[in-house]
This record gives C-alpha cells, sequence and structure tokens, in this order.
C-alpha cells in the first residue's frame, strides 16, 4: 500500500500553489428581460508553504461561450459598388471571449504559454482557412467586429490579487449571448510560466417563456407558423373592431 | 426597458420595435403597400438578425395588412374577384421565386442580387409614379378634362371577365401574369410587392386608384402569411415575441394611416408614396456606393 501512495505521489508532484475558486454564479438564466449579465469570479490560491520569492504571482482568467465556425467576408469595389470578393472560414471561434489578467497580458504570460493554453484571443481562434493568402487580415478583422459588440474583451489588470493570495475580477456578459456552457479558466503564472490552473463551466440557458418558445419554435415549426399567422389576423380584426367602437 | 427576443437572441427595446411597427403600419393604411421593404432594414438597424428581420416582417405584414383591408372592405374599395385572380398568379410566382432565389444563394452574392433588385425597381416604379403624378396634378389644376383610356393590344386577349368593382371588362391574362411577376420579385426581395403591384393594377390594368389600394393589400396577406409558414418552417426564423411588439404597433397604425388615406387626393396620394419609394432607393443606392466603415462582415454558423 505504501508504495502505490509514493508512487502517486511521484506521478503527481505536490503543487506549491493551488486555486481555490468561487463563482458569484454557475448558471445564467436567460429571461424575457435578460440584459447581460455580471459574473464575479473569485478565489484563493493555496500553499503548502510559504509563497517563493521572485517574480509576483499573477492571475489570467479567460471566460468562453460555445465555439461555432464563422464565415468572414471581405468588401471591394467593382464597378462602382461595393460587394463580397472574398470569404475565408473559420474553423472555431468561441461566440464569446474574455480575458481578465492581473497586468498587460504580454508581461503576465509568455508566447510559450499562450501558444499552449491558447489563453489570448487571436491564439483562442482556431484556423483560419487557407482559401486566402492574407488570412491574418480576416482574423484580425473577426476580432475588431466582435469586440466592437463587447463580444470579445480584453481586460488588462482587471483582476486584483491581495497579498498574491485573493484574487477577484468581474466580467459582464452582454444580452446577445449564445447558449451554451461558458468555459471559465483561470491560471496561476510566475514569470510568465503557468504554475497552475484550473477550469469550470457557466450554463448559460434560457428559462421560462423563452425556453418554451425556442423549443416550440424548433420542434412544431407548423404549429408555430400557423400561430403567429393567427396571432397577426386576430390582431389585425381586434384593431379595426376597437377603431370601429372609435368612431361610433 | 429591454425585452430579449427568443429567436433573434438579441434584447431590444420594445418601445423602439412599437414605434417601427406604427409608422410602417400608417404607411400600409394609406398606401395599401405592405411595408416591408421599410420595416427589413429599419429592423436592421435596430440589431435584428438579417434572417429573423426577413421572416418577422412578414408576419407583421399580415396582421397590418388585413387591419387595413377590414376598414377598405367596410368601404367596398375591394375587388375580391380581380384579388383571387392576382392571387393565382402570385403564388405561382412566389414558388418560381424561391427557386430563383436557392439558385442565386448557391452561386453566392444572393445578398447584392437582392440590394440591386430593390434599387432598380424602387427607382422605376418610384419615377414612373411622380412623374405621372405631377402630370395628373398639373391636368387637374389647368381644367382639362381627364382623357378616357384608348383600347390597346391588352383588350383584345381571350378569357375576358367582368371586375365590377374596378368596372373593367379584360382579360384574366393581364392579372395572372402581374401577378406572376409580383410573386418572383416577393420571394426573391422578401416583401409582399404591394409597392410593385400597386402601380402596376394602375397603369397596366387601369383600375381605379381607391380600389387598387383594398385589393392589393387582399393579395398581399396570403402571399405574407404564405411566406411566414415557409420561413417558420425552413429556416426557424420568426420571432414571435417581435412580431407581437410589431403586430402591436402595426394594426393601430394601419387604422391611423387608412383614415388618412381617405382624406387625401389620389393624386396627392401617389405623389406621397413616389416620393417615399424614391427616398428608400436612393439610401440603399448610397450604401452600395459609399465605401463601408468596416470593410469586412461575419456570420456565425451553428455551434459546433
Amino acid at each position: 500500500m505504501r508504495w502505490l501512495l509514493i508512487l502517486m505521489c511521484l506521478a503527481m508532484p505536490a503543487r506549491a500553489e493551488e486555486i481555490v475558486l468561487g463563482l458569484s454564479a454557475d448558471e445564467v438564466g436567460i429571461t424575457a428581460t435578460f440584459n447581460g449579465s455580471d459574473i464575479l469570479i473569485f478565489g484563493a490560491v493555496k500553499r503548502d508553504s510559504p509563497a517563493p520569492a521572485g517574480p509576483p504571482l499573477e492571475v489570467v482568467i479567460t471566460v468562453s461561450g460555445p465555439l461555432t465556425p464563422v464565415t468572414v467576408r471581405h468588401k471591394e469595389r467593382r464597378f462602382g459598388i461595393w460587394l463580397n470578393t472574398s470569404a475565408a472560414h473559420v474553423d472555431a471561434a468561441p461566440s464569446f471571449y474574455a480575458v481578465a489578467s492581473t497586468g498587460p497580458l504580454a508581461d503576465v504570460l509568455s508566447d510559450t504559454e499562450d501558444v499552449r493554453n491558447s489563453i489570448s484571443i487571436p491564439r483562442a481562434i482556431r484556423s483560419v482557412g487557407n482559401d486566402v493568402s492574407n488570412s491574418a487580415d480576416y482574423t484580425e478583422a473577426l476580432i475588431r467586429i466582435r469586440e466592437s459588440e463587447g463580444l470579445y474583451q480584453v481586460l488588462d489588470g482587471a483582476v486584483t490579487i491581495d497579498q498574491e493570495t485573493l484574487f477577484r475580477t468581474q466580467i459582464a456578459l452582454p444580452a446577445n449571448l449564445v447558449e451554451g456552457a461558458y468555459d471559465t479558466r483561470i491560471f496561476l503564472t510566475r514569470g510568465g510560466a503557468v504554475v497552475d490552473s484550473y477550469e469550470t463551466s457557466i450554463d448559460v440557458r434560457k428559462v421560462g417563456i423563452e425556453r418554451w418558445l425556442f423549443n416550440l419554435a424548433h420542434q412544431m415549426p407548423l404549429a408555430y407558423g400557423l400561430l403567429a399567422i393567427a396571432m397577426a389576423i386576430l390582431a389585425g380584426w381586434a384593431a379595426s373592431a376597437v377603431f370601429q367602437g372609435v368612431r361610433r | 426597458m429591454q425585452l430579449y427576443l427568443p429567436i433573434a437572441e438579441v434584447s431590444v427595446d420594445p418601445f423602439l420595435i412599437l414605434g417601427l411597427g406604427g409608422l410602417v403600419g400608417i404607411l400600409s393604411g394609406m398606401f395599401g403597400v405592405g411595408g416591408g421593404f421599410l420595416i427589413t432594414p429599419l429592423l436592421f438597424l435596430a440589431g435584428i438578425p438579417p434572417s429573423v428581420a426577413v421572416a418577422t416582417s412578414a408576419s407583421q405584414i399580415v396582421a397590418s395588412s388585413f387591419s387595413a383591408l377590414l376598414s377598405h372592405l367596410q368601404r367596398k374599395n375591394v375587388d375580391i374577384p380581380m384579388g383571387v385572380v392576382l392571387l393565382i398568379g402570385g403564388l405561382i410566382g412566389s414558388v418560381l421565386g424561391v427557386v430563383v432565389f436557392n439558385y442565386l444563394k448557391a452561386m453566392g452574392q444572393v445578398d447584392l442580387l437582392v440590394k440591386l433588385c430593390y434599387v432598380v425597381f424602387l427607382g422605376i416604379v418610384g419615377g414612373l409614379m411622380l412623374l405621372e403624378s405631377i402630370r395628373a396634378l398639373r391636368r387637374v389644376r389647368s381644367g382639362a378634362a381627364p382623357k378616357r383610356r384608348k383600347h390597346t393590344a391588352v383588350q383584345n386577349l381571350p378569357l375576358k371577365f367582368k371586375f365590377r368593382v374596378s368596372g373593367l371588362y379584360i382579360s384574366v391574362i393581364p392579372p395572372v401574369l402581374v401577378g406572376l411577376f409580383v410573386g418572383v420579385l416577393a420571394a426573391i426581395m422578401g416583401v409582399g410587392g404591394g409597392f410593385i403591384m400597386v402601380p402596376a393594377m394602375i397603369y397596366l390594368l387601369g383600375m381605379p386608384t381607391k380600389v387598387v389600394i383594398g385589393t392589393s393589400l387582399f393579395q398581399i396577406i396570403f402571399v405574407t402569411a404564405f411566406t411566414t409558414l415557409l420561413h417558420a418552417t425552413t429556416n426557424y426564423t420568426v420571432d414571435i415575441v417581435l412580431a407581437l411588439l410589431l403586430i402591436l404597433g402595426g394594426v393601430v397604425g394601419a387604422q391611423v394611416g387608412a383614415r388618412i388615406g381617405t382624406r387625401l387626393r389620389a393624386e396627392q396620394l401617389r405623389i406621397l408614396l413616389s416620393v417615399l419609394v424614391l427616398a428608400v432607393c436612393i439610401q440603399l443606392a448610397l450604401n452600395l456606393v459609399i465605401e463601408p466603415a468596416e470593410l469586412f462582415s461575419a456570420e456565425r454558423g451553428q455551434p459546433l
């Protein structure tokens, strides 16, 4: 029995610093009056021995919405009008992505670690199709468009850390959210190297009448369409009848 | 206050949408156009995804057109036999139009072709109507008696039928063709087609303006109801909450519009409609010509 324990200890060297995490909510319900939501992500660093000397402890937190393929189109002027001339296909881009850190991301995270863990926004977007030569322009454009819609957020310095132990940040989820699991990752870094990471997920779901209507539209589309038409005819008739009454 | 739309998956200000519905409803009641050519671009501006905007505005047009039709029915301004003849052509046309639409979609560029269609047809229709109405107004002012319509080739076709309300005795072939043509365009452009139907009925078929509006509404209701069903069952893009907001605004607007319409003279109505059509045409044309602020656009696919 003892040799097994020793073996386990060798296989998983005890980490000097570990993350203990809390979330203000692990579920976001999209209701009729949903207008975005703020998620508070907080936690502590557990350690067996005093904090090591050297570069300070930094924290990077990412929240990623479900991945979807994206088609990015580019307009050019032809015959005096602007039209889509070329398109690039992105295999998978997060529908929402926020990366918050204790300082500028380039300072708290080395390039190697960024590549390994896909942390910064360009790294979180997978493979822009090779059907265009200047694929970098398309990735940049996608990031620019989604940043302007509040869907991609770079929050340098948004994570506060006390005594190298307690950390917290707040992520604003906009109203135009896609349903699904929002993967939340926390990385502890020292001198740019990741010393520990933790992963959890926030469930974003439509609830109540929103859920019911969405299901009806997808599961019984004919009934849903007829319902929409019946509602339209009824409303048209009702308005006419009411105005008749007013005139008399 | 904000309201989250379950199918569009965005949240909007419900009063803004009510206002948009009301504005388009007034136009619908006044001119007998469904207003699809206005409500769809306005919804784009309000941040509704294009596919949802196109599908949902169809169901809104059903409501405001039905409300306006009822007021026209009471004044006996609807030529139902003519409406049925137009509708037969219209339904055949919309099926053809969907085939053409899917063919263009496969080639890409459907977006551009739809916009070009808008610019060309709005431009032709609006320009012709404006010229004709100004000429008619001048004629009235100078006191000259309006000329009687000359007999043309249209009068010599077979299958003649008496359209009592319109005071016409013509072959059913021209109205079926008009309906067919409008049906094709309606399916491609995602609108009811009233803005093409109304001038076609006045200038090609020679129907009186007052009857034209009610009859056009009659035909539009069936075509847009059909479109709504098609979108709901194939693309799942009809947002019933958005539709309800638009409808509430729209039906009230349509009643107001129908009453304003009865107070204005036919020539004045035509000038107003033509100015409106030209304004939308110019706006769309400028969008095609002026360099956009963002040259790239992103379209999200289904989640993996």
